[in-house]
């Protein structure tokens, strides 16, 4: 295999472990503040590709026909309205199952997802069928041997790590992150300490659905296609990249998340029969490493969430 | 047990006033007839453009003053999935009302319900499954099908690619039943047309991304990436192919023939892509005028999809054989199984010993300017646009 190949396999992968780490972040802080799995998070993402897309529509029927105006309309909408979201679901349907089994709240978010789906299927203009995501960003593209980099996906990369590091800074570096950690380590003293307990409930909810929402239209960008069921599978390999990095640590979450698109790609690369079986292949990678350690690659430092 | 049993009287004795009251305003006998598609999930499209057209056809028998009787459609969501299609197949097979069905556009569903229909001795007739397995791998009597199938298809498809000069091609399809058969098909008429295949994919058919599998088709640079499966993954693997830099042609099956295709590439990722399907065109086809006026004058919100008149033959045939045989499940099948020559919108509908239609025309397709054109009728066949690579 030459080097141009190899290079090319190596940015598909990358892509697709930034879509999976952004995804599996927001697993890690609902399960790290609140102790619940969300699991309407990938059709979140999916809404927010949507909402993404109803504006870039309406921009043009306004005759705003900038490409860059129209990406940062779309951002802001989609990331905006779904952060609302975000906060929406957990204040009336995850807050109020706070002392309930963890079970309900997981069945509760489950059966939300599906109706989020449904909706936009039925819903949504011809929703059933996939949509022509457009290109905003430049197709320029450099191509050496049998590398090509596109000017798109260089960008979509960059951006994902500059919205991965964001929110690292954000957690460890800021007054908000400090009060998300605080609650994340013990709630009765973190409101003893004067800290808003809802607040930053909401606010990690909101933060976790905005990331969530940059992944789907990263997804559109990349991909130039959406349909309603873009966030199912997304959802299940984000919720296994957070479990197997070590659910509650954001690290554990992009390195779970980087691990399962490598395991892709070197399954269909590799695998000397039909490459139909790399997810396959990746889940039962994922398997034996829960088996192996049960807390995830980086646990948590408390270990009795687990 | 007394209380019960009075109100359950005067329930009958309701019942039989109000069905002599109907009985009264109008003479005829209630029928029920079904039909099967996918209406949600990826194909819905197709599967509502289906029903609406089978509707159609008991909408305008029931407008026939000369109809014997009042057909009533049931009509059910298969999700083209095995499972929930063989739970409808159950039910609509155990209902003994239901005389007909026409049902599937998945053959991965078909497969798993045939059997049913045979058990129950349901008359049916397939609008838009197209692996020949649905009646070439069982011998039973009541399954017919009026479209014809992926060997014709692929027959086709193989010749013609090959007589453009194209000569290497990789090929990926999804791994069910429709996909493998494909893929089967196509390996097998390619082979004998001199063609070479340099590798095969199999995927699964929910899968979003493609750039490992197409990296490696990219290193092979074939003529062409022939893809065996239904529109969402299609879309995906041609947009795809763009963000890899791969100028291959790409060729699909009818599976990827629906405008949904095109809307969701985009026109510009979609002109030249080539795609062949069982039939023609609405407005090739012999009753396809009267079809599109019709539909269009019944105000359905979608469109007839491309399997819509075939939903639409199906059911009529099906009508027919009703009111010439009575609403019986075992008349009705002998009344199938005569069928030679019989006049449809889609064309002469003969079956075969499996319940097989072998006068199946296949048309060739290529998007130019954001539409499924003819071949024949497009600016490709002078050379004024050429397909990729030529």
């Amino acid at each position: 295999m030459d080097v141009g190949l190899l290079g090319q396999f190596v940015v598909n992968g990358m892509m697709l472990g930034m879509m999976y780490a952004l995804v599996a972040v927001g697993f890690t802080l609902f399960f790290g503040v609140l102790d619940v799995i969300k699991f309407s998070h990938g059709d979140v993402l999916m809404v927010g590709t949507f909402a993404g897309f109803t504006t870039y529509i309406g921009m043009t029927a306004i005759g705003i026909d900038n490409a860059l105006l129209q990406l940062v309309g779309v951002l802001v909408i989609s990331i905006g309205s779904m952060a609302v979201m975000g906060a929406i679901i957990a204040r009336y349907l995850v807050l109020p199952l706070k002392s309930a089994p963890p079970l309900n709240t997981l069945l509760v978010t489950l059966m939300l997802g599906t109706v989020l789906r449904e909706a936009i299927r039925l819903f949504y203009p011809d929703g059933s069928n996939p949509k022509h995501f457009p290109a905003l960003l430049p197709t320029d593209s450099w191509a050496v041997g049998s590398f090509t980099l596109r000017a798109d996906s260089a960008i979509l990369l960059l951006a994902g790590l500059l919205v991965i590091i964001g929110v690292n800074v954000l957690i460890n570096r800021t007054r908000l992150g400090l009060a998300i950690r605080a609650v994340a380590q013990d709630e009765e003293t973190a409101k003893c300490m004067g800290i808003n307990f809802k607040m930053i409930v909401l606010l990690t909810f909101a933060l976790g659905s905005g990331v969530a929402a940059f992944a789907g239209v990263m997804n559109g960008l990349y991909y130039n296609e959406i349909n309603f069921g873009m966030g199912l599978l997304l959802g299940v390999i984000g919720f296994s990249a957070a479990i197997v990095g070590g659910l509650g640590n954001i690290y554990g979450a992009i390195l779970g998340g980087f691990l399962f698109a490598g395991l892709q790609t070197l399954g269909a690369v590799a695998l000397p029969f039909s490459s139909a079986y790399k997810d396959v292949f990746a889940f039962a990678v994922v398997i034996a490493i829960i088996a192996w350690r049960p807390t995830g690659l980086i646990a948590e430092k408390t270990s009795e969430r687990v | 047990m007394k209380i019960l049993g009075k109100s359950t009287v005067s329930a009958i004795a309701m019942v039989m006033t109000l069905t002599v009251g109907v009985g009264v305003a109008d003479a005829k006998d209630k029928v029920k007839v079904a039909f099967i598609g996918p209406m949600t999930g990826g194909v819905s499209a197709v599967g509502v453009g289906g029903r609406n057209s089978a509707e159609l056809a008991v909408q305008l028998r029931n407008a026939d003053p000369e109809a014997k009787y009042e057909y009533e459609l049931v009509s059910m969501d298969s999700e083209c999935k095995p499972n929930v299609g063989v739970q409808v197949a159950t039910k609509i097979a155990a209902d003994s009302k239901i005389i007909g069905l026409v049902g599937h556009y998945c053959s991965a569903v078909a497969m798993g319900a045939v059997d049913i229909y045979h058990r129950f001795n349901l008359p049916m007739s397939v609008w838009g499954a197209v692996l020949p397995d649905v009646t070439y791998a069982n011998d039973y009597k009541e399954i017919h099908r009026v479209n014809g199938t992926m060997i014709n298809q692929n027959e086709v498809a193989a010749k013609f690619m090959t007589e453009q000069g194209y000569k290497t091609w990789v090929v990926i399809h999804d791994t069910t039943d429709y996909g493998k058969g494909h893929d089967k098909y196509f390996t097998e008429y390619l082979t004998q047309n001199g063609g070479e295949i340099l590798a095969d994919f199999g995927v699964s058919s929910d899968q979003q991304d493609f750039t490992a599998e197409l990296t490696k088709a990219k290193q092979l640079n074939p003529d062409v990436i022939y893809f065996g499966g239904l529109t969402p993954l299609g879309v995906r693997i041609r947009a795809q192919m763009e963000k890899l830099g791969i100028t291959s042609q790409f060729q699909g099956v009818s599976g990827i023939k629906s405008d949904s295709f095109i809307e969701g590439v985009g026109p510009e990722l979609s002109e030249g892509v080539v795609s062949f399907l069982e039939g023609a065109p609405v407005d090739k086809l012999p009753g396809g005028q009267y079809f599109t006026e019709k539909y269009q004058a019944a105000g359905f919100a979608e469109s007839e999809e491309a399997y819509g008149p075939f939903a639409f033959a199906a059911m009529t045939l099906i009508l027919d054989g009703i009111e010439e045989v009575g609403p019986n499940r075992k008349k009705l099948t002998e009344y199938l199984g005569n069928i030679q020559g019989y006049d449809s919108i889609v064309g002469e509908v003969s079956f075969d010993d499996h319940g097989q239609n072998t006068v199946a025309a296949i048309t060739k397709y290529v998007i130019q300017d954001g539409k499924w054109v003819v071949w024949e009728d497009s600016e490709y066949v002078d050379g004024t646009r050429k397909l990729a690579g030529k």
